[in-house]
């Protein structure tokens, strides 16, 4: 006891330096760890405070899970999340890498370096803005889509209230928030391949699409992997924003634009049904983190380096 | 030629990320066209097709000015168009008619961009700084602490519920800095680039010479660590300046509506302003036509602005944090 009260003073500068970083994950990150159980509880508001409120809400057991998984819903939400995210992850990942290709093989470097900044612009935008510039195509009555569709004698489309276009809208718009910054980092890792591979290549008589084949791309695969598998550990969580905003939170779309997130969103927001919102965000939480730790697990069986933890 | 043989690895190298800066590779390529080079037709192709690519990323933001500049009668009778028949200056007047609002929600975005930043950047070098130190006996606790964060999330409800009823920050400004002023992976990243950087050498010295860890942390750490902590404070003032969401759970006083939160509301809002200008000056008989539309595209010009210009100067520094640290040591 003596020794750990010695250690901790000898350690006294940095527990001083990491104390307001705890205290921040212990109020931020770990309360509401705890507060997780209230997926198995009836919230009930204590006048007591937050953790009478936890503590005496009465036990229900799976009830929130049972009242979740027994609606349609919870089939829907997990099955967009699931499709999106995979449809995200391998256009995505094919997207960035012919991008970043194109650009690292562009003559005019100068031309190269104006197509990053503007490929890298919508990275910086946020989804409220995003949902207005995607109303300047699809606003039913002056949106430049209809406009267009008007010269062609097609009848306009209301397009918030039409649920079979959203699948491609969404994700049309995450490639043109995406492909960006995935382009860059690959950008980056083609610009440190070592040149005297290519001159080997060259030398060897491999024309440029054998090149790209045989030296880029190979180089480009552990990080491909990587970025891939840690994407797939994220696969039960998705960008709230697309989600919510740019639909401009449409119900009529709700089949096709509903996901985990938006769902716990409303759940709490819209429903103030505590109990069934936290069983949601619990099944998201527990599956991510398996999810997590299977994938760190198959990245350690393929290149122990490239592994998280 | 024996020469340019040499030079040929320099010559080709699309530095693209670090910008060419060497005026002499352009004349020599006129009298030596590159092997390694694509062909010239190909060249045009990838031009274009990136061309179609970088335009589509940035249209839309130009479209959105265009439209904020037409007259809403115009826009009534022809949609939004890329050129419009008639251009108007009405929504900036509009909006200026609510500068009090607008005014407020832009001094509440800077106020938490510049204190959020401050403070989030503060939190996590002082926290990646310890952990990365090999003296401090309980790093590795530490560091499970805040890793542990990025696998297992508490999920929004309890986090709503611990903000709201346990710290009382529902409609405070501190609602809109706390939330976001750490991330475990930012700790983790700038962890990395502390064990990458700073050279326990340089530390040893400064020990000997008797300077005290706070005084080492602010004289040489601070100094030595600039571009990762710049990195890491251009994340946070862009996350910063983007978010609604936090506004969205906990703000409802309209005194402490971010910008980005407003845009989300400007429909609700544009309704309720203009009512209650019709009650209070009727300033509303300066428009033929309420420019509901064209106001709200102004709003969104006025918002993205700021991000539009400083941006061309930010990249570079974006662009090369993140290549700063991986997540592994």
């Amino acid at each position: 006891m003596k020794s750990f009260a010695r250690d901790l003073y000898k350690n006294r500068i940095w527990l001083l330096m990491v104390l307001p970083g705890t205290i921040w994950l212990l109020l931020f990150s770990y309360l509401p760890m705890f507060g997780q159980v209230l997926a198995f509880k009836k919230f009930r508001i204590d006048p007591d405070g937050f953790f009478a409120s936890v503590m005496n809400s009465e036990w229900v057991g799976f009830d929130n899970f049972k009242y979740l998984f027994s609606t349609n819903d919870a089939w829907i939400i997990t099955r967009n999340t699931l499709v999106y995210n995979i449809i995200f992850i391998v256009v995505g990942l094919i997207a960035a890498v012919a991008t970043a290709i194109l650009l690292s093989e562009l003559i005019n470097k100068r031309l190269s370096k104006v197509y990053q900044t503007s490929i890298l612009f919508p990275h910086f935008i946020s989804w409220v803005i995003g949902s207005y510039f995607v109303f300047t195509f699809l606003s039913t009555e002056n949106g430049l889509l209809n406009h267009v569709l008007a010269w062609f004698h097609v009848d306009p489309v209301s397009w918030y209230s039409e649920s079979k276009y959203w699948p491609f809208i969404l994700v049309f718009m995450s490639l043109w928030k995406g492909v960006g910054y995935g382009s860059i980092v690959y950008l980056a890792s083609i610009v440190g391949i070592d040149r005297t591979y290519y001159e080997a290549a060259m030398i060897d008589g491999a024309s440029k699409w054998k090149q790209i084949k045989h030296v880029t791309l190979p180089m480009l695969k552990p990080l491909m992997i990587i970025l891939t598998i840690m994407n797939i550990g994220r696969i039960f969580n998705s960008d709230f924003g697309l989600f919510y905003q740019v639909p401009r939170d449409s119900g009529a779309l709700y089949s096709v634009t509903n996901v985990i997130d938006t769902f716990v969103y409303r759940g709490l927001m819209n429903l103030g049904d505590i109990g069934m919102s936290t069983a949601a965000g619990l099944y998201q939480s527990a599956v991510g983190f398996i999810l997590v730790i299977i994938t760190n697990y198959i990245v350690r069986k393929i290149d122990e380096e490239s592994a998280l933890f | 030629m024996p020469k340019l043989e040499q030079n040929q690895p320099t010559v080709t190298m699309p530095s693209s990320l670090e910008g060419m800066k060497g005026g002499g590779i352009k004349k020599r390529r006129k009298k030596y066209r590159d092997p390694q080079a694509l062909p010239p037709v190909v060249n045009t192709i990838v031009s274009v097709l990136l061309g179609i690519l970088a335009i589509t990323c940035i249209f839309p933001f130009i479209y959105v000015i265009i439209i904020s500049f037409t007259s809403e009668e115009s826009i009534v009778r022809n949609g939004f168009q890329l050129i419009p028949k008639e251009w108007s200056l009405d929504a900036y007047h509009y909006l200026w008619s609510m500068k009090e609002q607008l005014f407020r929600s832009y001094g509440v975005t800077i106020f938490i961009t510049i204190v959020g930043t401050i403070i989030s950047v503060f939190m996590i070098t002082f926290y990646a700084y310890a952990i990365s130190r090999p003296q401090f006996k309980y790093r590795k606790f530490f560091t499970f602490l805040a890793f542990f964060t990025m696998l297992f999330s508490g999920g929004l409800v309890p986090t709503y519920i611990v903000i709201t009823q346990f710290l009382h920050l529902k409609d405070t400004i501190w609602a809109l800095i706390l939330p976001l002023s750490m991330n475990a992976f930012y700790i983790i990243i700038m962890r990395t680039f502390f064990l990458k950087s700073v050279s326990e050498s340089i530390l040893e010295s400064a020990r000997i010479d008797g300077a005290s860890e706070l005084r080492i942390f602010f004289q040489i750490i601070f100094p030595l660590s600039l571009p990762g902590i710049a990195t890491i404070a251009l994340f946070s003032t862009l996350g910063y300046w983007n978010d609604w969401f936090t506004a969205l759970l906990y703000i409802d006083n309209p005194n402490l509506v971010p910008l980005q939160s407003l845009l989300m509301k400007i429909e609700a809002n544009l309704e309720f302003m203009r009512q209650n200008m019709d009650i209070a000056n009727m300033q509303s008989s300066l428009f033929n036509t309420i420019p509901q539309e064209s106001a709200k595209m102004a709003m969104v010009v006025i918002a993205t602005l700021p991000i539009a210009v400083s941006y061309p100067f930010f990249q570079k520094y974006f662009i090369s944090g993140l290549t700063i640290g991986g997540v592994k040591e």
